[in-house]
């Protein structure tokens, strides 16, 4: 080989080649079936990225029959990846040529690593899909396509794979070409290449196949090599978020961060947002002096004429190339946890250099990834990709993602497990002007609460409900009332009662209804995450069913507390029974979730049987977890 | 960092691998400052630290660094090692934390008696989750690089670590782009590797082409070694035990990676200047890790130390 040679030979005129490399990365996509795996072995082992103590350590294990090495043995990473045979997570892969440093994001194929496919691609230049020669066309080609697409990868690499055992038939390649082109003409890559290949026996990888004199084009490798890296970048439009704010000492304030996109020179004048502030750049410092120009993906420091208040967060732009900016903006998300989206849950969301909450208004579409159609849906789940409609809590600056992933790329996080939950991209603006909020008067919103139900449930371990007892005077309602909320307490649950006759109540009716404001205490109760025992007679359906109305019927508990005649009148201390009082009656419930007495004298009993029904009800997690 | 570009020109605007590498490495350090409240930089004294320091010093090049330095010292190190240490570390004025797990050296744990993987988890692993925790740390930068070891290659840049340091492979936080996800509960901890994405090559590159000093073991020299199951082994200092019949002998060798010396292989070499080095580690047959000891116990072991808590 010669750069064997030149090593051998010239090391100094090596070290000078090797030090104007460039960076290329790219993303492969496919399962273990498509040869995935056997590819990228096959390049690290045919561009000498593969030291022998690997080789050798591969051999030992290679498995597999008829197979002297395992390539995909190279890659799979963790001891579960290897003992199921599957790859799990994405790795990364190194491995350079004397033009290009190369990395590899490695992602699983299967439909439920959407996530790790989208991870691996939205760093990438190029995404590597295969197929295999005797399939042809797959759904998931066409999934895995989009995927690229949506994450703004501009080159799409196919290589028609085990072209061996298809004879090397330049018809099967025309034919496959021909089918997927149509589809991914679609998709808005800025090129789209076909190489037939076979990872196994190394043709047009690394190496010219002598099987296939029909094809004329690149090998992978001489594609690779070649492909445009640096002009994907946007160079066009300079935004740099501020990163950090570098004050030493008195005299120096510089403020540092990596520009996102874009050109930037000595004396340029520079908008700061939000302020709107106008200045100018005095320098572009870096540890080996100071630049006269600087651009994208580079890590300065630039100092400005005037002293401005500004913080992490904030964004300098050249004041006639302005980007949008509002509360609200579309996005296509990803959606990467096993937690589905939560409308009414505030998330953080970071954007460039700055951390926001934000809601998702609205779910507009996902899109099946079988049929690749969209659908109408008011969710997101795990691996689920859909349209939604974002409201932050302050302005973004931000642009379209197509244009400039530096600034049209977020990711959401979610503020109670602190997970990353889903990945942003941002539409243009322009396809809905009329939710910009920059073209609106500001309105005031009113303020309203930011923890969402699920949220509280979360954190409390239970749902917040209503329980409420019914039944007739002294047939035991408050004392299974406060022998239900011990229960729950010492389950570490929280739970309150409200009982009538506690002495501290006002409002109390003498026939046992309740206060005209129950109805609103016990939603706010509800709303917090509480489990409220009610204890008022409420002989009234009406009074009841105002309660079930308010609080909501999925959170509504109906408890008929039914003791014998005999048993109340023994537990009667106002003299409800006694002589002179007429006999108390009810509209007795027709559907309770539940009746129970203290006939037997054990008001813990009752409780038990509660909190059975709460479980029941999916108000409390298990009978096993109290 | 890069010569003045002109932008009129197109063909300038483009950085090469390395100072691709460098902007991302800079970009990561100042985000772990930026958002976290007491980060560290755990210094390792070899090559790889080397680098990530000058990156720091980048960085932040008008101030000092904005964290301490952190070493584990599990009083194997190499002499030379501890003299590099001191020596630049007083001369660029870091603020250094030395720590030793001292329970271990009470109890006599070393790397004869005890065997390599035994001794790491207590000098190395249990040291380090000590000091992280004294120092009340949340964010730790590491010199790892995820083309070291097969389940590196699937560690995030930002490497979430519950409350006992422990890293659980199935479970990791999606990262995409450069959008960093620092969130953490008090106690939890981030583990940041700025040089993920470097390779050997260009470490060796980057220290060549930045004169980034680096301990003098790297570069050959005689020095006094016993051969041990093909592997030669350093006596650098009274405490080695020799077998029967073991004789050190001076051999011209280097070291490709350092630790401690009873358990890092030396090769035998003449390369006595940076691009010696280089030209030697391109025409070598085996990875750098395979010098170490201590990955050889088990399969997957690295996996099963970083779960526990090692870097």
């Amino acid at each position: 080989m010669q750069e064997t040679e030149l090593i051998r030979k010239d090391i100094l005129a090596y070290l000078e080649q090797h030090q104007q490399k460039e960076l290329l990365r790219f993303v492969t996509v496919g399962s273990v079936d498509d040869g995935k795996s056997t590819l990228i072995g096959r390049l690290l082992h045919d561009t000498h990225g593969v030291y022998e103590d690997q080789l050798k350590a591969v051999k030992r294990a290679s498995t597999r029959a008829g197979m002297e090495i395992d390539f995909s043995l190279f890659t799979d990473g963790l001891k579960a990846e290897r003992e199921q045979g599957i790859t799990i997570d994405v790795a990364y892969r190194y491995f350079s040529t004397a033009k290009r440093k190369f990395i590899i994001a490695d992602t699983p194929g299967h439909v439920q690593y959407t996530r790790n496919m989208a991870t691996g691609a939205s760093t990438a230049n190029v995404a590597i899909i295969l197929i295999d020669a005797r399939l042809g066309v797959l759904q998931q080609s066409r999934r895995h396509a989009y995927i690229g697409s949506l994450l703004g990868i501009p080159h799409l690499t196919v290589c028609i794979n085990k072209m061996d055992l298809e004879g090397y038939s330049e018809a099967v390649f025309n034919k496959i070409k021909a089918h997927f082109s149509e589809f991914v003409g679609q998709l808005g890559f800025k090129a789209v290449t076909f190489i037939p290949v076979s990872a196994l026996a190394g043709d047009n990888v690394v190496h010219r196949s002598t099987g296939m004199p029909w094809y004329t084009g690149p090998t992978l490798l001489e594609h690779l090599e070649s492909v445009p890296a640096a002009e994907d970048i946007n160079l066009s439009d300079f935004r740099f978020p501020v990163q950090y704010v570098m004050r030493p000492d008195l005299d120096y304030r510089g403020f540092s961060g990596t520009i996102a996109s874009g050109v930037v020179k000595k004396n340029d004048v520079i908008s700061v947002l939000p302020s709107g502030k106008t200045t100018r750049i005095v320098a572009i410092d870096t540890q080996s002096g100071e630049l006269e120009a600087a651009h994208a993906p580079m890590s300065v420091t630039l100092r400005l004429a005037e002293e401005i208040d500004i913080s992490r967060g904030d964004m300098l732009v050249h004041p006639d190339n302005l980007p949008a900016s509002g509360r609200r903006f579309d996005a296509m998300l990803v959606w990467m946890s096993e937690r589905p989206l939560d409308r009414q849950k505030s998330y953080l969301l970071k954007h460039t250099t700055q951390r926001v909450r934000a809601e998702v208004e609205q779910v507009a579409f996902t899109t099946n990834l079988e049929t690749l159609k969209q659908e109408p849906a008011t969710r997101l789940e795990l691996n689920d990709i859909g349209r939604v409609t974002i409201a932050c809590h302050r302005p973004l600056f931000y642009d379209a993602y197509r244009g400039n992933r530096g600034t049209g790329a977020f990711i959401l996080i979610d503020s109670l497990t602190n997970n990353t939950v889903a990945a942003g991209m941002i539409l243009s603006g322009d396809a809905a002007p009329e939710t910009r909020d920059s073209q609106r008067p500001p309105a005031l919103e009113r303020a309203h609460s930011q923890v969402s139900h699920d949220e509280r449930a979360e954190r409390l371990g239970q749902k917040g409900c209503t329980v409420w007892l019914t039944g007739l005077p002294a047939s035991g309602k408050t004392a299974i009332a406060y022998a239900l909320e011990r229960r729950l307490f010492d389950s570490k649950r929280l739970a309150m009662v409200v009982d009538p006759d506690d002495g501290l109540s006002t409002g109390v009716q003498p026939d046992g209804s309740s206060p005209w404001q129950t109805p609103e205490l016990a939603r706010r109760a509800t709303d917090a995450g509480l489990i409220c025992v009610f204890a008022y007679a409420s002989p009234l359906r009406a009074d009841r069913d105002a309660i079930r109305d308010t609080v909501g019927n999925e959170r509504f508990v109906e408890v008929h507390v039914d003791t014998k005649l005999a048993v109340r009148k023994q537990r009667a201390v106002r003299g409800d029974y006694g002589p002179g009082h007429a006999q108390p009656s009810e509209e007795a419930p027709s559907t309770p979730d539940i009746v129970v007495s203290l006939d037997d004298g054990d008001p813990e009993l009752a409780a038990h049987a509660i909190v059975q029904v709460l479980v029941k009800r999916g108000l409390l997690p298990s009978l096993y977890s109290l | 960092m890069l010569a003045p570009a002109d932008p009129q020109k197109a063909v300038d605007l483009r950085l090469t691998h390395l100072r691709q590498l460098e902007a991302e490495s800079i970009h990561i350090l100042r985000e772990v400052v930026a958002e976290f409240e007491r980060p560290v930089m755990l210094y390792s004294i070899g090559k790889d630290s080397s680098v990530m320091v000058h990156l720091a010093k980048k960085a932040f090049h008008r101030g000092k660094l904005p964290f301490p330095l952190l070493h584990i010292d599990t009083t194997w190190k190499f002499k030379a090692m501890i003299e590099f240490r001191d020596k630049f570390c007083r001369e660029n004025g870091f603020d250094l934390r030395v720590h030793t797990n001292k329970q271990g050296v009470e109890e006599g744990i070393n790397p004869f008696d005890h065997g390599a993987s035994k001794y790491t988890t207590v000098m190395k692993t249990h040291a380090l989750l000590q000091a992280l925790h004294e120092g009340g740390y949340d964010a730790a930068f590491g010199g790892a690089r995820r083309d070291e070891e097969r389940s590196r290659a699937k560690e995030r840049i930002y490497s979430f670590r519950d409350r006992y340091g422990q890293w659980d492979p199935k479970n990791q936080r999606p990262e995409l782009w450069n959008v960093y996800n620092a969130k953490i509960n008090k106690g939890e901890s981030i583990r940041a590797f700025p040089l993920s994405n470097w390779t050997e090559l260009d470490i060796w590159l980057y220290i060549y082409l930045e004169s980034i000093p680096i301990v003098p073991l790297y570069f050959a020299a005689k020095r006094p070694v016993v051969e041990r199951e093909g592997t030669l082994v350093m006596v650098d200092d009274e405490r080695m035990r020799l077998n029967p019949g073991e004789k050190p002998h001076d051999e011209l060798v280097r070291f490709r990676t350092l630790g401690c010396y009873p358990l890092t292989g030396a090769i035998p070499s003449s390369a006595t200047t940076l691009p010696e080095i280089i030209r030697e580690m391109l025409l070598t047959k085996y990875s750098e890790r395979q010098g170490r000891l201590i990955d050889h116990d088990e399969e997957a072991s690295m996996e099963t130390k970083k779960r526990e808590g090692y870097f």
